[in-house]
């Protein structure tokens, strides 16, 4: 085991945990914001730890090639960190605006 | 707090400055498909959708007149029919030189850089009319559907 391996081997158990955590959170939690917020969570920060994770792991056996694809691949991770949460951030503002009402308390959870 | 009622969709700083800061990087790899479409996945058709989806974006994030700002309707039409000209040009071309339509072989006589070449070249002109098309009529299609076909004011 060399150190990338052992560093894109976390980077892609982490991402699997926050993939995992957000899988529960949508179909634990009581209503539409709440079960968007888990949905954001895995969409971009478990997304992009696992394309991380991948462009170590691809890095492997050194060469120019590999290091190409691995760019695009931070690039993709990159991008993905920008457009992921903006678009959670349209969604949800357009639930806002079109009057979805906020989950309380003393409700039951919403199907 | 500001009221909800007084916000429209559309009308918003976190929006808009992502879509400032990805519309360029989206044009540039709708070029990139569009480019390497003959020896990697891509092609005119994936390329120019990731075009016409940077100038949707545009309209999506601003309004319909900040997206006809960069590219008219007029310029529309242009890329839209220059496309297919460019598709149907270098077939024809090609079948005017003595081969069958399509076959870029055959144009080896027009430009001398050998028929396994133009294979390759010919494949890309194609590609590049394929990708101008798709572009301006995904915007065409937005524009037309969001305002009702009056492509004045839509979202």
């Amino acid at each position: 085991m060399t150190i990338l391996s052992i560093l894109a081997t976390i980077l892609i158990l982490l991402g699997l945990f926050f993939f995992f955590a957000g899988t529960v959170g949508i179909l634990r939690l009581p209503d539409f914001y709440t079960r968007l917020h888990a949905a954001g969570k895995c969409d971009s920060l478990a997304a992009m730890l696992m394309i991380c994770g991948i462009a170590i792991y691809n890095l492997q056996p050194f060469s120019f090639a590999a290091l190409l694809i691995s760019l695009k691949l931070f690039l993709v991770a990159a991008f993905v960190f920008i457009a992921s949460p903006t678009a959670t951030h349209a969604i949800t503002e357009a639930a806002l605006v079109l009057g979805v009402k906020p989950w309380k308390r003393t409700e039951k959870k919403r199907p | 707090m500001r009221d909800i009622n007084e916000h429209t969709p559309g009308e918003d700083l976190i929006i808009k400055t992502a879509v400032r800061l990805m519309v360029p990087f989206a044009q540039l790899f709708g070029l990139y498909v569009i480019v390497h479409g003959h020896y990697s996945p891509g092609g005119g058709f994936q390329g120019g959708v990731i075009l016409g989806a940077a100038f949707i974006m545009l309209a999506l994030a601003f309004d319909m007149k900040t997206s006809q700002q960069y590219m008219t309707i007029r310029v529309n039409t242009v890329f839209n029919n220059l496309g297919a000209a460019i598709f149907v040009g270098v077939g024809a071309l090609s079948a005017i030189f003595g081969g069958l339509f399509l076959d870029y072989s055959a144009l080896d006589k027009l430009i001398p850089m050998g028929s396994v070449e133009w294979r390759s070249f010919g494949i890309f002109l194609v590609e590049v009319g394929v990708g101008f098309t798709v572009m301006s009529i995904m915007v065409l299609l937005y524009w037309n559907l969001s305002s009702g076909g009056a492509m004045d004011e839509g979202l």
